[in-house]
This record gives structure tokens, C-alpha cells and sequence, in this order.
């Protein structure tokens, strides 16, 4: 049994460190994507075009139903045949930013579900536009009770970053790799990379909790 | 697949001496086979205090919300100002309205609800201003100091930070009478703003509703269980019976001597649910 080398866990710890940086990078950029497709994919489904909401539906069950692995691997060599040649990290972006979309427009469609139909009644007779209903009205009673949700998402889409590893995108997965072929340890570079996620994961919750409770406050429900 | 309906028999809009602020000229409104309202015909003069009143289901609220232009309606055409609501003018003639149509047209008409259904994450203030300075595009400063004043008017002044969830029913009604006039209509619609009050909170909005009747030259229309109060406030009460109006006259005559035997019925029939 190998024994746990210290000296090499703090000569690899940097490097580690920096690839936690791109993890990050990924999770968060990957999240934004989300946060906005997903909207729109929510959006989508509401609108009196019928064709626009079967479309939209059907895609975010196909992608609901299908491995983030397969999207990734499509998006990244499927693409290039299609003459869409992307870098891993774009390629990468786009099918984890897509993945969480879909997932994230069901949140949404909860949540706007939820807002009472009052609400729109009042809207309408004070004549406020579709758009001004939606951004200032809708949405922001939409929102707290999609913030439980949007959460665990976040710490999914971080915690599912290590696929993007197979496409070559360097984040914390990829560089533990790395270390671990070039110098035949995968101890201590594996172990400080779950040590890492779960440093990261364990306060987002708790800080999730208090960010949810702050939104609610600031809208002036609880 | 409904056939279409031969809109030529109404006028492109209503001129002469008496025309009134709300016509509803033959007006059908249907759930699928269920027929809610049936060729209604109702008219209310600008200024006047008109009460609706009838047994759960006749369609009260149904009236109401189409003018509100919350619901189509399936036959017949709603004229406000003189002007039509559900249709307008194209070449001569008049034809379905379009959204644009009907936004320019639902300014005129303001809507109170049994629910208030005030935008809860935002002030009474925020809630009054939102519709003026985002619709009507009234400066900021222009739109506070009126939304002030009518939150003064309900008796809501000192709570104008406060958000909906911090009010009474009574209260958040208030607000909404407030929001509602905010937007300057020249019609008001109230459905049983006082159903989902405490009863010792129902005078204040009722004393509020009293006010806009000597106060303002509102044309209004006002669904209400509270016999004592359409008695008081209103030129006249309508009673609904099956999505037509089944008698209608001053309050007085109404209520003293009515002729249907069917608002009799009702009439009795409420006095021993009090
Ligand atoms: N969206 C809808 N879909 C189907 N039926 C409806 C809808 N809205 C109303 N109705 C029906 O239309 C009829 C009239 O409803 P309306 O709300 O106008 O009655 P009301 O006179 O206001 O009754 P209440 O005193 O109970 O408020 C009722 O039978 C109701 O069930
Ligand atoms: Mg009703």
C-alpha cells in the first residue's frame, strides 16, 4: 500500500490550486449560459406559438434524457463534420451551459407556474406591457421559490465539471490526471481533488441558504 | 368552428346626445357549451354608481372582467367612451381588436379585485407608481407626489413604505383603490373588494368607495354580497340571473319593491343568510 507522501502533496498543491481557478471559470460561465438559455427556454414554452413550445419542450426533454458526456462528445467532434470547429473550452461551455439550461427552464416553469394568476390580472389592467410584466412583476415573484433549485444546480454543474476532462478542458480532473501519469502517484493528487470539491460544495449550501433568505427579504416576502 | 357574426348591425362608435361611458351591446360570453353571459345589454352613464348583484355563478364577475378586457367576449361589442372596447375600425368596418388596440383602450378603465392582488414585493408607494410611470410615462417626482396624495385619500400615507405583507386586508384593498385611481380611469370596477375582509375592517374600504362617489366624477361598477351598501352608494342595481339581467332599477325600487319574482327570492333568501 503506497504510504501518503506529503512533501509531493505540497510541491502539487499550486498546480492543483490553478486548475481549481478553471474549475471555477467553467462552473460559473457554465452557470450563466444556463441561467439565461434556461430562461429563454422557459420563456419559450409560454408563448401563444404552439410550434415554438412543442419545439422547445421536446429539446429540453431530449437533453434532460441524455448523458451531459454524449452532449459534450457532440458538440466537440460531432461539430467539426458540421464545419463548426470549436476549442475545448468553448465546446465545453456551450454543452454544459445547454445541459443546465434545460434542467434550469423546468425550475423557472415551476416557478412562474406558482405566481398567481391575480398577478397577471393586475398587470393587465394597469396596462403594464409583456415585457414589464415578466421582468418586474412575474419574475421577481418567480425567483424565490426557484432559488432552492437554481442552488442544487450550481453545486451540479460544479460538481459535473470533471467531464469536461474528457475533451481535454483543464480544469481540476484533467491536471490531477496529468500528475498522476507523469509521476505514476494518483494518491495524493486524487485526494486533494475530492478534498477541494468538497471544501467548495459544503459552504455554496449554506450560503445558499442565507442568499435565498436575503432575496426574500429584499422582495419584501417572508 | 362558431360562425362568424355579423358586426355591421353595430354602430363604428356611439354619437348624440346621451352616449354612455360603458355600453355592453349584446354581449355573449361562453365557456365552451357553458353560456355565461347571454346578449347583454347594460349601459352606464359617465358618473353614475351602478351595483351588480345576483346569485354565485350569474355572471357578475363575468361582466366585469370582460370590460377590463381580461376576457373576450364571443358575441356582440363593448363600447367605452363612446368608443368600441373588444372591436375597432378597419376600412369602415369593425373587426376584432388588436393588442394594441386594447391597450390604448384600457386606459380608460381601472379594476379593483376581491384578492387586491397587489404586487407584493414591492411597496404601497412602489405599487401605486409602478402603472403611472411605466405606462402612462409620467416623470418620478410627478408620479410620487400624486400616488401620495391618493394613498393620503385612502388613509394609507403612513404606511406608504410598507410592503403588502405587512397590511391588513383592509389595508392592502386601500392600496389597490389607490393604485388603481393612480392611472387615472374614467371607469372603475370593483368585485367584491370587502368578500375576503374581516368585518370590522369592511367600513373602511367601504367608507373609501364612498368618497370616490361624492368626490369624483368616476363612472362605476361594483359587484358586492353587501345589500345595506349597494342600498346606499348606488343610481342603480342590476340583478343578475343566469348571465342576463333579470331586473334592474334605483336602489330604492329595488330593494323595496322589487317586481321579479326571482329578486324577491334572492333578496329574502339573503337577509336570512345575515
Ligand atoms: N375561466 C373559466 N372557465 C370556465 N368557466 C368559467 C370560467 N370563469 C367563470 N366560469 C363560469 O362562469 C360562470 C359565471 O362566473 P362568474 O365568476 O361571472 O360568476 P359570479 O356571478 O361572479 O359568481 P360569484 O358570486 O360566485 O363570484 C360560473 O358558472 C363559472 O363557473
Ligand atoms: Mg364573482
Amino acid at each position: 500500500m503506497a504510504d501518503w507522501d506529503w512533501d509531493f502533496t505540497w510541491e502539487i498543491l499550486p498546480r492543483l490550486l490553478a486548475a481549481t481557478v478553471n474549475t471555477l471559470l467553467a462552473a460559473g460561465i457554465g452557470y450563466i449560459i444556463a441561467m439565461f438559455l434556461g430562461l429563454a427556454f422557459a420563456l419559450a414554452q409560454r408563448t401563444p406559438s404552439n410550434t415554438l413550445t412543442m419545439a422547445v419542450r421536446e429539446a429540453v426533454e431530449f437533453i434532460r434524457s441524455t448523458p451531459l458526456v454524449l452532449q459534450i462528445f457532440f458538440v466537440f467532434y460531432v461539430g467539426p463534420e458540421f464545419g463548426v470547429v470549436l476549442s475545448p473550452w468553448v465546446a465545453g461551455m456551450i454543452a454544459i451551459g445547454l445541459h443546465y439550461a434545460a434542467y434550469l427552464s423546468e425550475v423557472y416553469r415551476g416557478g412562474l407556474e406558482n405566481v398567481p394568476q391575480g398577478q397577471w390580472e393586475a398587470a393587465t389592467s394597469l396596462n403594464l406591457s409583456t415585457a414589464r410584466t415578466y421582468f418586474r412583476i412575474i419574475i421577481p415573484q418567480a425567483l424565490p421559490p426557484s432559488i432552492a433549485g437554481m442552488g442544487n444546480y450550481l453545486v451540479g454543474i460544479f460538481k459535473d465539471t470533471p467531464v469536461l476532462s474528457v475533451i481535454g478542458v483543464a480544469e481540476l480532473m484533467q491536471t490531477a490526471n496529468s500528475i498522476g501519469s507523469e509521476n505514476y502517484r494518483y494518491l495524493e493528487p486524487y485526494t486533494m481533488v475530492g478534498i477541494i470539491f468538497l471544501l467548495i460544495s459544503l459552504p455554496s449550501a449554506a450560503l445558499l441558504r442565507s442568499f435565498d433568505a436575503w432575496v426574500r427579504r429584499k422582495l419584501g416576502m417572508n | 368552428m362558431e360562425q362568424a357574426e355579423d358586426l355591421s348591425q353595430y354602430p363604428l362608435e356611439l354619437t348624440g346626445k346621451n352616449v354612455p361611458m360603458v355600453r355592453f351591446k349584446k354581449v355573449a360570453k361562453r365557456y365552451g357549451s357553458l353560456t355565461v353571459l347571454e346578449h347583454l345589454d347594460l349601459d352606464v352613464a359617465e358618473g353614475e354608481m351602478v351595483t351588480i348583484i345576483g346569485p354565485s355563478g350569474s355572471g357578475k364577475t363575468t361582466v366585469l372582467r370582460t370590460l377590463m378586457t381580461l376576457e373576450r367576449i364571443n358575441e356582440g361589442v363593448i363600447y367605452v367612451d363612446g368608443k368600441p372596447l373588444t372591436h375597432m375600425e378597419k376600412d369602415g368596418k369593425l373587426v376584432p381588436a388588436s393588442q394594441k388596440y386594447l391597450r390604448a383602450m384600457r386606459s380608460k378603465i381601472g379594476m379593483c379585485f376581491q384578492h387586491f392582488n397587489l404586487f407584493p414585493h414591492m411597496t404601497a408607494l412602489e405599487n401605486c407608481m409602478e402603472g403611472p410611470v411605466h405606462v402612462l410615462g409620467i416623470p418620478r417626482k410627478q408620479a410620487r407626489e400624486r400616488s401620495e396624495e391618493l394613498l393620503e385619500m385612502v388613509g394609507m400615507a403612513d404606511k406608504r413604505d410598507q410592503h403588502p405583507s405587512r397590511l391588513s386586508g383592509g389595508q392592502q384593498q386601500r392600496v389597490a383603490i389607490a393604485r388603481a385611481l393612480a392611472m387615472r380611469p374614467k371607469v372603475m370596477l370593483f368585485d367584491e373588494v370587502t368578500s375576503a375582509l374581516d368585518p370590522e375592517v369592511i367600513g373602511e374600504v367601504t367608507n373609501v368607495i364612498r368618497r370616490l362617489v361624492s368626490d369624483y366624477n368616476l363612472t362605476m361598477l361594483m359587484v358586492t354580497h353587501q345589500m345595506g351598501f349597494a342600498r346606499d352608494i348606488s343610481d342603480r342595481v342590476c340583478f343578475f340571473y343566469r348571465g342576463r339581467i333579470e331586473e334592474q332599477a334605483p336602489p330604492s325600487e329595488l330593494f323595496g319593491d322589487p317586481k321579479s319574482d326571482r329578486t324577491r327570492q334572492f333578496l329574502s333568501a339573503v337577509k336570512e343568510a345575515v
